[in-house]
């Protein structure tokens, strides 16, 4: 049976379909779930995927953490299932508190949407199991708030647990420790800047985000079995 | 009774604060010297309805922990004043 992968959908998300085109193109069935519903159906995994949810009125991801059906991403999450936030819906994860820190303005005040080189730092995540560590993966970022910060503790911690998933080469914005994403305790949740979905064709110049985009099919079809 | 709030949100200390250095560099430009410690925050107002000064204060507190700020990198002073005391 196909992976079954639920994609959040907010007010102002924008990058819903390319996810769900991303990861159909990899075999997998996809659904959008919207915001308003109270639960996430019968799925393996959940992506939250990139936009402006609630416009990112207050702060990005400051609404959209209220939002009815962030209580059963929660318990997905709680229960081990694999949840993955890209752009904004990093930015959410962050402020429902499942990832730790925050994404602040990027240094120098510019949007950034360009194509970016990540370091694949540690394969004990939902979103890498099938990359291998030192792996350079060419992915575009579309941000402005993509500065990870957090306080120092928390960055140890981090460091320790070995919970930074993928290292911006060229650190782009500002971020800590050159972070571009980051795993929870369980490694279940992972959070990152860039758009693995938008690097998952030959025609949109790169193709290195379908092996993070796998990955996560992996973990959610054995989260199946 | 009609309380009236002002929620002021800052980065906290350490916090980069991009816009601020910003506007800070751009200051000397326009002939404005001497200026240093530049910070931008927000300041929010709203009306609050409660039966007293203290659980108004409360209220505001709440509302300004849960959702106005992110206390990973922001902190706030929150003031509460009487608009009408029925």
């Amino acid at each position: 049976m196909a992976v079954r992968i639920g994609v959040v959908t907010f007010p102002g998300s924008n990058c819903e379909l390319d996810v769900v085109e991303a990861v159909t193109s990899l075999g997998a069935e996809a659904e959008l779930v919207w915001h308003a519903d109270t639960s996430v159906g019968e799925v393996d995994g959940i992506v939250v995927p990139g936009g402006f949810a609630h416009g990112d009125y207050l702060r990005p991801g400051a609404i959209a953490r209220f939002s009815p059906i962030m209580d059963a991403v929660r318990a997905f999450a709680t229960a081990g299932g694999p949840v993955v936030g890209i752009c904004n819906g990093f930015q959410v994860l962050t402020e429902a508190g499942l990832l730790p820190g925050a994404l602040q303005k990027n240094a120098g005040l510019k949007f950034l949407c360009t194509t970016v080189a990540l370091r694949v730092e540690t394969v004990d995540s939902a979103l890498t199991e099938e990359a291998s560590v030192g792996d350079i993966l060419r992915i575009p970022i579309n941000h402005f708030e993509g500065s990870y910060t957090c306080d120092p503790e928390t960055l140890a911690a981090l460091r320790a647990d070995d919970r930074v998933v993928v290292r911006y080469v060229d650190n782009p914005n500002g971020s800590m420790d050159d972070i571009a994403g980051v795993c929870n305790e369980g490694r279940n949740v992972v959070g990152l800047m860039p758009h693995p979905e938008r690097a998952s064709h030959p025609l949109l110049g790169s193709t290195d985000g379908l092996v993070l985009l796998r990955s996560l099919l992996v973990r959610a079809g054995a989260a199946v079995a | 009774m009609l309380f009236s709030v002002l929620v002021e949100t800052r980065l906290r200390p350490g916090i980069a604060d991009p816009q601020g250095a910003t506007i800070e560099r751009s200051l000397p430009h326009l002939g404005f010297d001497g200026i240093r410690g530049v910070r931008v925050g927000k300041a929010i107002r709203f009306e609050l309805e409660a039966p007293d000064e203290a659980s108004a204060r409360e209220h505001a507190d709440e509302v300004t922990q849960r959702f106005l700020i992110n206390p990973v990198i922001e902190a706030a002073d929150v003031t509460v004043s009487v608009v009408e005391a029925v």
